[in-house]
């Protein structure tokens, strides 16, 4: 067992559970939003994989990666706002649209990617990085954490503003009480609806940027359905962190790990089955919701339509 | 303490002639109310007396459809809450409108646009200055859900006060408050008053109306049957008041028939049901059902008389086996049932009419045929060896539908498009069905017209008088005097009193009613 813990093998698992988790902290903390304010976005993983092919496609043609992830949140967005439409102004039920939104997307993204590119399977160039000074310089550490791309330190920004935002401000306590008891919000004179909207457009567009980072920064391709599965632990995530973004985070680098030990463990020249390596993240899903899912305390009226007058 | 306003300056608030109107309803009819500052009005009323249409008018829910609101001698209108705030009337509604999983401060600043800061600092002044006019100490930053219900009460109140300085509505503010909670209330009540407020308390409790109130208003059927300032009442002595304002509230209109006398109790014969200690499994937000005796003979029909939501819903519930028992005995014709399941305890005899018809009494998307039938499904004829039997079935369905003169199409109609009558006849034709022995007719006549109301009483009567027990809950009193031999009255989730029927048992009901003593 010494022979694993080499830099090499250690650096690798780092690198990998930050590449492979941050997706998972973008859609994670969107959803966060939006199971805040009582909508519960079963269609994430679609708007990840929307996002993963516009991003892609916005990063290919235009040659800006930036670009790609502005495009990736426009699709992640695309398909927040009939979600919205639905489920927060018509009263939908959520899980229902949700599905049919995941399954759209995978169907739609899987058509695209066979007209456009299943001849050529174009390739994104290496991403630059951003070392941090001195932080980079660390070992082990240095290059795992502090030499990545910026859109990897922005996201891990994103969790203190928004646990900041959760906590101090006033959206803060309308998008809680949108979750909480809507007619409360309601008889206070905010509209319940358009807290709601905002949360689930926010939500569309974190998990498009997810996807995007996916396929851009982490891939440097596109293929259908490669998200796989990826919302749906997001959405685990969201509910697990009971409303506070660091555990998102924490969750995130987590599974991140499960996700990145198979690659780890080919480094280190460890010969385990791949099948059973990647039975990891989804094992870990099942014993954390075990121990930690009965505890979750959800929004009281999540996925509840508001409607006024209706206890 | 302050009634001697009148004449002087013009009330605060002044209802004149008011009148609304909903589908089939006259809730308010030409009430003319004074509220002056500086005194606590107690407005008091059964079920349906039209208090919340008088609250909704005031708070700018509703616009009334004849008549004018006064405010200062000026005419106005209020076309939302937020209008009816602005002028300075703030309501404490019955059902919370506080978010339990905030601080109490953060409830308080719900409201402001997103933009806008919190204001910490300056919220938590005004919050300290209020609880001081209230004579109250509230934690600011505690969350919600861990402050007592007398608390998070003053905290509804702190947030009605917050815009609302002139009056205050409170809309059975004491329901589920304990009395140590509601002395409370009182003192803080009295100290707004004091500094010049005008203050609504909403209530049906008697004994609370003239504890709180500077003048007592009685509303019933909508209209404004009497006002009376509290010196009045005290001169003549608190058992007088009480008689008046009892019979005020219940005593039967003049223009009603009078109802056949019922027959004798009796008490004599052995009891086909047995309640000792009952209590049960209840939620945080429902009355607590405890300490429930009574026993029921074999044709006798007791009433179960209370306002809404005191436990009636709860008790039939446990005795129909849909709630755990967690103390006490249920006797089914000398059978402890209690930790018998529904179908066993249905098997023995006993029967639920629940008032919940198309939620968990029916299935209103299946057909009659199958709805008649939901209680004895696998059961032969009707099953085979687990097959549907759709010919039995069918004729089965005809046949009742014939007997019990339901109007439909045929057996295959999906229940839910029939009438709320039909439905009624449909439910009763399934709980009667067999050999009941004793049966749980739960609001059996409520929301029914006339005519069905006539035919469901007509065959409560029949079957008691074939040697069936019942008991019979019904918000409406004048049903429960007109078909028991006894009646309950619940409050809180206990039973207060059991009255036998007679001369003067609608004085006792309504005394018991409104918490006062038998």
């Amino acid at each position: 067992m010494e022979s694993l813990l080499t830099t090499p093998f250690l650096t690798a698992l780092l690198a990998g559970s930050l590449a492979a988790g941050l997706p998972l902290l973008l859609a994670g903390l969107g959803e966060q939003m939006s199971e805040k304010a009582g909508v519960l976005n079963i269609g994430l993983e679609g708007m990840m994989l929307l996002g993963a092919y516009c991003g892609f496609l916005g990063a290919w043609s235009s040659g800006s990666l930036w670009l790609g992830f502005l495009c990736g949140m426009l699709g992640g967005l695309a398909l927040a706002l009939p979600m919205m439409l639905l489920c927060v102004w018509l009263g939908l039920n959520q899980i229902v649209v949700g599905i049919a939104l995941t399954l759209s997307a995978e169907g739609l993204t899987a058509l695209l990617h066979h007209v456009q590119f299943s001849q050529s399977y174009p390739r994104l160039p290496r991403v630059d990085t951003l070392p941090l000074p001195l932080l980079s310089e660390i070992p082990v550490l240095g290059t795992a954490l502090f030499d990545r791309h910026p859109l990897v330190y922005l996201a891990i920004l994103a969790v203190p503003l928004l646990a900041w935002l959760y906590r101090s401000s006033l959206l803060g306590l309308n998008l809680q009480a949108a979750g909480d008891r809507p007619a409360a919000l309601d008889a206070a004179g905010i509209s319940v609806i358009a807290t709601r909207s905002l949360a689930v457009l926010f939500t569309g567009a974190m998990a498009g940027l997810g996807g995007a980072y996916l396929a851009t920064v982490g891939a440097g391709l596109f293929v259908p359905f490669m998200t796989s599965g990826a919302g749906f632990i997001a959405i685990v995530l969201a509910m697990l962190g009971r409303g506070r973004p660091l555990w998102v985070l924490l969750g995130a680098l987590l599974f991140g790990l499960c996700l990145s030990l198979t690659t780890a463990l080919q480094v280190a020249g460890l010969r385990v089955p791949t099948d059973l390596v990647q039975m990891l993240p989804f094992a870990a899903v099942m014993l954390l919701l075990l121990f930690f899912g009965r505890r979750a305390a959800l929004p009281a009226a999540l996925t509840r339509p508001y409607r006024r007058g209706e206890r | 303490m302050s009634a001697q306003h009148q004449g002087k300056a013009p009330p605060l608030i002044r209802f004149e002639q008011v009148t609304k109107r909903y589908p089939g309803v006259l809730a308010n009819d030409a009430i003319t109310l004074d509220l002056h500052a500086g005194e606590i009005h107690a407005l008091l009323g059964e079920n349906g007396a039209g208090k919340s249409t008088l609250i909704a008018l005031l708070s700018g829910m509703q616009q009334p459809d004849a008549g004018r609101l006064l405010i200062d001698g000026q005419a106005v209108r209020f076309s939302s809450p937020r209008a009816a705030l602005q002028a300075g009337i703030g309501t404490v509604y019955q059902h919370s409108a506080l978010v339990p999983s905030l601080t109490v401060l953060e409830n308080l600043m719900l409201g402001r646009r997103w933009w806008q800061g919190r204001r910490q600092s300056a919220t938590r002044r005004r919050f300290t200055a209020l609880c001081n006019d209230l004579g109250v100490r509230l934690p600011a930053d505690a969350l919600l859900s861990s402050l007592s219900l007398g608390e998070r009460q003053m905290v509804e109140i702190v947030k009605a006060l917050w815009e609302g300085r002139r009056l205050l509505i409170l809309d059975e503010a004491s329901a589920m408050l304990t009395s140590a909670a509601v002395s409370d209330l009182q003192r803080s009540l009295t100290r707004l008053a004091a500094k010049g407020m005008a203050i609504l308390f909403v209530t049906h409790k008697l004994p609370e109306a003239l504890a709180f109130g500077d003048r007592v208003s009685i509303l019933r059927a909508g209209r404004l049957v009497a006002s009376r300032s509290a010196a009045d009442l005290h001169r003549r002595g608190a058992e007088q008041a009480q008689s008046e304002i009892i019979s005020l509230m219940f005593d039967a209109p003049s223009t009603a028939t009078a109802a056949p006398a019922p027959p004798p109790s009796f008490q004599e014969k052995a009891p086909v049901l047995r309640v000792q200690g009952l209590r049960a499994a209840c939620g945080e937000q429902e009355p607590q059902l405890d300490g429930i005796d009574f026993s029921l003979s074999a044709g006798e029909i007791l009433g179960v008389a209370g306002i809404d939501g005191n436990g009636q819903r709860q008790l039939a519930e446990a005795l129909a086996g849909q709630r755990t028992t967690l103390a006490g005995r249920i006797e089914l014709g000398g059978e402890a049932v209690q930790a018998k399941s529904v179908p066993q305890r249905m098997k023995r005899g006993l029967r639920y009419l629940t008032d919940d018809r198309l939620g968990e009494g029916s299935l209103p998307a299946f057909p009659i045929s199958l709805n008649l039938l939901l209680k004895r499904v696998g059961d032969a004829p009707f099953w085979r060896q687990g097959v549907e039997q759709p010919r039995e079935i069918e004729a089965y369905a005809q046949q009742t539908i014939s007997a019990h003169n339901i109007r439909a199409p045929g057996p295959h109609t999906p229940l839910g498009s029939l009438s709320g009558g039909n439905v009624q006849k449909l439910l009763l034709a399934r709980e009667l069905e067999g050999q009941p022995r004793v049966v749980i007719y739960n609001k059996p006549t409520y929301g029914l017209d006339f005519q069905t109301q006539q035919l469901a009483q007509e065959a409560i009567r029949r079957q008691a008088a074939s040697g069936v027990a019942a008991l019979l809950i019904s918000p409406d009193l004048d049903e429960i005097l007109a078909l028991s031999h006894r009646v309950a009255v619940m409050a809180e989730g206990r039973i207060v009193g059991i009255v036998n029927n007679g001369p003067d048992a609608r004085q006792t009901v309504g005394r018991l009613v409104v918490g006062g003593t038998a």
